[in-house]
């Protein structure tokens, strides 16, 4: 698994980047997962966070960590704070007027947070896939996928060549729209559109993916599809993908976190979390008699 | 009981319909009878030479006002070049970066502007221009004419780029896209053709305005060869002409304000297009 080469280069990368310039965080990092091995830190390591929308708290004392390489999934009933807290992992919510946070949140042991972190870079490391399909209209298939690349400054053409059918074929659309890259990003159908924004969402090669309901507008052929690219893309990131619908957290997760209210009532094994929950709300949830 | 209560809500709902009607040709009949008299008075007098041509002096006959024309042109690029910056660059500062205290004020700093009259501009770009330069100028009117246009730019810039979806900036942020390239991007091509529509339409609006030439651009009977130098533009061409006491420059300003006329009716239907095919695209 650490073999990949996307792997080496973000283990050369992360702790460079991080160690010298946050010594203050070092000592209060937390022990990595232990299925991680021991040199590993976990993809997040989220502490006391609480996250207000003015006076009102969406988020209350959530402690997680999320492992690499793996697919986490967040349920829930609507309004519990799913979405809310997923965007603090990449500090989408700095951008709602009146949303602050309190607590930390390490990724890869680095403190996201951390005074003179630049967002934007914190942003281009952890993509977003959102609910809706957003592709840019005034782009083709082509620009929307290599617009991040491109706009962050990479003109190597043979190298965009190569993401944008990389991206593509990771998301599953290559086939689909090899011959009609240069239509608009827009006249794809529903589910071909939010593949295209996971293949542009990849094809800056984050290192971790956030999915906020990606499939709850897509029919099951275009869900089954999006599930198949989430298995093939756990081999090299960490997804983590939140969901209204259960099954899709059985089939396609190995950790689930059950929100209700603002709190993380359990987090464990997907399987646990199902089969055999140890709080009465997560049962009751998980068994659908309530949300 | 209910009966004549049918009837007689039967009875408003027809006089109400007519009412309406009556109110809709009303609106309507003023621009069709324009349109009408500017077409039987002016008409004959547009040909190529109208075009082409200088005015011929007093008593002679023919000529035309290839120069009003030209200058009419000029002093719209002119003001363009002042108008659509500061409207865009003003816009887009209202709909991206201002805190909601600041655009409130400046929101109401453009409506107040906006209900300047012309002539106010005139005297400004007076003051500005014509008074250090020692000379009424192209410039001049340009200038005054940008000032008007500032604020009509800016209101349609601004709730053009409002309108831009928030799904949009949150997927351009989310890749690590910098807010200003963003905004550059992604939020300004994909408002561009509302913001060009209400260019147009400022650019219509401020075609046929006379008041604020009068004492900047002032006219010219001739070509004009430098943009220092007074200029022609149709609107005061036509108020010379049609002050004037001789029956072919009557018929001559007759046919500039047909002419005028159909610039902002093409403007117009410009907007219509570009507003239409939008619609359809989305
Ligand atoms: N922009 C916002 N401003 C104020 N309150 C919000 C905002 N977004 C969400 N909330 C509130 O925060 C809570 C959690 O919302 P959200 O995270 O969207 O829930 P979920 O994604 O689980 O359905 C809800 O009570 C919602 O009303
Ligand atoms: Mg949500």
């Amino acid at each position: 698994m650490i073999t990949s080469m996307k792997q080496d280069s973000q283990a050369g990368h992360v702790p460079a980047a991080s160690t010298p310039a946050a010594p203050s965080a070092a000592p209060s990092t937390p022990p990595s997962n232990p299925s991680n091995g021991p040199r590993e830190l976990p993809a997040f390591a989220v502490k006391d966070l609480n996250l207000f929308y003015g006076t009102h708290r969406a988020v209350q004392e959530v402690n997680l960590e999320i492992p690499n390489r793996s697919v986490t999934a967040i349920i829930g009933p609507s309004g519990c704070g799913k979405s809310t807290f997923l965007r603090t992992l990449n500090r989408m919510h700095e951008l709602t007027p009146g949303a602050h946070h309190t607590g930390t949140i390490l990724m890869h042991g680095e403190d996201l947070y951390r005074a003179g972190i630049d967002p934007t870079l914190v942003r281009r490391r952890v993509g977003m896939v959102f609910q809706k399909s957003n592709p840019f209209p005034t782009m083709t298939v082509a620009e929307n996928v290599l617009v991040g690349l491109r706009l962050n400054g990479v003109k190597d053409k043979s190298l965009l060549r190569e993401r944008l059918e990389q991206s593509l074929r990771m998301a599953a659309l290559w086939d689909e729209v090899k011959d009609n890259l240069h239509k608009s990003g827009i006249s794809l159908s529903g589910g071909q559109q939010q593949r295209l924004c996971i293949a542009r969402a990849l094809a800056v090669r984050p290192e971790i993916l956030l999915m906020d309901e990606p499939c709850s507008a897509l029919d099951p052929i275009a869900t089954a599809k999006v599930e198949e690219l989430i298995h093939e893309i756990k081999k090299e990131y960490t997804v983590v993908i939140v969901t209204h619908n259960m099954q899709q957290a059985a089939r396609c997760s190995d950790r689930t976190a059950f929100f209700y209210m603002g709190k993380l009532i359990e987090y464990a094994e997907t399987k646990a979390i199902f089969m055999n929950p140890t709080q009465p709300q997560t049962e009751a949830y998980v068994s659908g008699r309530f949300g | 009981m209910t009966s004549t209560n049918h009837r007689f809500r039967q009875g408003v709902n027809l006089a109400m319909n007519t009412l309406f009607v009556c109110c809709a040709i009303l609106v309507v009949s003023p621009l069709g009878f324009v349109l009408f008299h500017l077409v039987s008075e002016g008409a004959r007098s547009i040909n190529l030479d109208f075009f082409i041509h200088l005015p011929k002096p007093p008593g002679q006959s023919g000529g035309g006002m290839g120069n009003a024309i030209a200058g009419t042109f000029e002093l719209l690029a002119l003001a363009s070049l002042v108008g659509i910056p500061v409207g865009v660059l003003g816009g887009i500062f209202l709909a991206e970066y201002g805190g909601e205290r600041m655009n409130g004020w400046v929101r109401f700093w453009a409506d107040v502007l906006n209900g300047v009259p012309s002539i106010v501009w005139g005297m400004v770009a007076y003051s500005l221009v014509v008074l250090p330069m020692k000379s009424y100028s192209a410039y001049a009117g340009g200038l005054a004419l940008g000032f008007i246009m500032i604020p009509l730019v800016l209101r349609t810039t601004e709730e053009v780029l409002v309108l831009v979806p928030r799904s949009y900036r949150e997927a351009a942020l989310a890749l690590g896209l910098a807010r200003w390239r963003m905004i550059v991007r992604i939020v300004l091509p994909t408002a561009m053709r509302g913001i060009i529509t209400g260019i147009m339409l400022a650019m219509g609006r401020i075609a046929g305005e006379t008041a604020p030439l009068l004492f900047t651009a002032l006219g010219n009977d001739f070509w004009s060869r430098h943009l220092a130098e007074p200029i022609a533009a149709l609107p005061l061409q036509i108020f010379a002409y049609a002050i004037s006491p001789y029956d072919d420059w009557h018929r001559q300003a007759w046919a500039g304000a047909l002419v005028l006329v159909l610039l902002i009716l093409a403007l117009s239907i410009g907007v219509r297009l570009l507003s239409r095919d939008k619609s359809r695209r989305a």
